[in-house]
């Protein structure tokens, strides 16, 4: 590391013996600079992903509905016996009925509000909150089977578990592209670095000939190549972040798709990406280098 | 200061030197001869480590340079300053910085330095010259700001091959003037040169001595000059 900001640092004259360079000098730039865009998104898919897997997949959080059948009556003795039950229950923090307001509030969106749903033989609706750590399901489902008919436990598991794994495959989807675009930029930056090392060649040999030593002839062109894939990825992820900003807001709806981008500190993470970029550069130019002035004595 | 024990070069059609043993003591003044195509310039790589000898060993400074890692091979050029044949400049820095850049690479304060550079350019002459970029250099320019870059590390041995090679007499002798300055201050000097004008004209002001190549040898030449 310390070799690492030793060679940054290296003095602005020493960098003049390396002449100036022209197209590979820019596409190189364009190149760390469009990686560092496109790891900025892939970075906000996965902590997205991640975020909603794990929002998901935390399955004590999640509420839990009882559902209770039969005609009004059946349904009042019932949700008594079922609260009885549930205050047996260990693991279990608070269960409470839905008010028909609730339920009412909960049937709106598809059936407007406008419906006189006392006429229907609605379901009571429970709300079961479990402490950590939470309750046995398949026990419970299996003593309200025998003791209170047309009680059915929902704990929600048979449509969280595709979210959660669709959740867990785009997490691991941006995962690999960030491998890729690190794999990209090091091949990338490796065939800039031969270019500009070959393109100079006649430069390396002077240097080695007045009595450089070869950490100093590769340390100008690393420093050169690794500030500039710096500076392109810099501006890049700027870039990205700006259009992850950008992106509308979902307001009220909880979407995956209006949730992408960074959470509280997660918002760090980009800085990470020109980070990355120059060790990848350092490292990938530094063993560039030491191949090429194999070549001159 | 080098010494060749036994050395024979090939560079792969057949040997250019058969086994040579001579050494060049501090402080001496050599001039190196022999037709073109002879193997001058590969001596003098040979004397400077730019090659290694296919038989035999050289020693400089009493180390075996074939033994030299490559950080060893970079100290040693700074201890031996050579002018090459075509001077060898990076095009893109001006004069200056081209004399400094043995400074530059061995990690030297060139705040330091300004006024040995400053020294360096008026001895040569070129201290107008200074901005000036190598391309814009005459021969005799070229030739005299390599020899200051070569001598800008106070190296203890100079090697120059041709440097008087396409310049004209006058600038010839003043160049002459500077190397046997050098070799004044007890800098050992080894000097190519296919010249014979020159090297008569330098056994007048320097006990120089002349080896020559032939027949795969290199030997002191009498006094027939
Ligand atoms: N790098 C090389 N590879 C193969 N042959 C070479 C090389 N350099 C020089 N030669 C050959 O070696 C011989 C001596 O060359 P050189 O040392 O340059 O002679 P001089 O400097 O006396 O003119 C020449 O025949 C030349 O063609
Ligand atoms: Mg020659």
């Amino acid at each position: 590391m310390r070799r690492f900001f030793g060679l940054l640092s290296g003095d602005a004259r020493s960098d003049r013996v390396v002449p100036p360079s022209g197209t590979t000098s820019h596409l190189t730039l364009f190149v760390a600079a469009a990686m560092g865009f496109l790891a900025v998104f892939a970075l906000a898919l996965a902590m997205t992903a991640d975020r909603v897997a794990d929002r998901w997949s935390d399955a004590q959080s999640q509420s839990a509905t009882l559902r209770i059948s039969g005609d009004a009556e059946q349904r009042e003795a019932r949700t008594a016996a079922v609260l009885d039950i549930l205050g047996e229950t260990p693991g279990i923090a608070s269960s409470r009925p839905l008010t028909a307001e609730e339920q009412a509030a909960l049937l709106a969106p598809w059936l407007g509000d406008d419906l006189p749903l006392g006429d229907l033989p609605l379901p009571q609706l429970i709300e079961v909150i479990a402490e950590r750590p939470g309750y046995d399901t398949d026990a419970l489902q299996q003593r309200l089977n025998d003791e209170v008919p047309g009680a059915v436990l929902d704990d929600h598991s048979g449509w969280r578990a595709p979210i959660v794994d669709a959740a867990r495959g785009l997490r691991r989807l941006g995962v690999i592209s960030l491998l890729l675009i690190t794999g990209t930029m090091a091949a990338t930056v490796t065939l800039a670095a031969r270019a500009t090392l070959a393109a100079n060649a006649q430069v390396i040999e002077v240097l080695r000939l007045v009595g450089a030593e070869d950490r100093f002839v590769a340390g100008a062109f690393v420093r050169r190549l690794t500030v500039r894939a710096l500076v392109g990825s810099g501006a890049g992820m700027v870039l990205g972040v700006l259009a992850v900003l950008l992106l509308p807001p979902g307001g009220e709806t909880q979407g995956f798709l209006t949730e992408i981008g960074f959470g509280g500190l997660g918002w760090l993470a980009p800085l990470a990406v020109p980070v990355v970029t120059a060790v990848v550069a350092f490292v990938a130019t530094g063993v560039a280098a030491r191949q090429k002035l194999a070549e001159f004595s | 200061m080098i010494e060749l024990e036994q050395v024979g070069f090939d560079y792969g059609g057949g040997a250019l030197f058969g086994d040579v043993s001579l050494s060049l003591p501090a402080g001496s003044f050599h001039f190196l001869t022999g037709p073109s195509g002879s193997g001058k310039t590969t001596f003098l790589k040979l004397c400077y480590g730019a090659l290694n000898p296919t038989k035999g060993r050289i020693l400089a400074f009493g180390d075996d340079v074939a033994a030299a890692t490559r950080d060893d091979m970079a100290t040693l050029r700074r201890r031996i300053g050579v002018v090459h044949q075509d001077c060898r400049f990076l095009d893109h820095l001006p004069v200056a910085d081209n004399i400094a850049l043995p400074l530059t690479v061995s990690g030297r304060d060139l705040a330091q330095e300004q006024q040995n550079l400053t020294d360096l350019l008026g001895w040569v002459g070129l201290s107008e010259r200074a901005d000036a970029y190598p391309a814009e250099l005459s021969g005799g320019e070229r030739q005299r700001a390599a020899l200051a870059r070569a001598v800008i590390l106070s190296p203890d041995v100079i090697i120059a091959d041709e440097p008087t090679g396409n310049i004209d007499w006058d600038m010839s002798q003043r160049l002459l003037r500077l190397l046997v300055d050098l070799n004044s201050m007890g800098k050992t000097v080894l000097i190519a040169s296919h010249d014979m004008s020159l090297i008569r004209a330098a056994k007048s002001e320097v006990q120089a001595r002349v080896l020559r190549i032939s027949n795969k040898q290199v030997q002191l030449a009498g006094a027939d000059l």
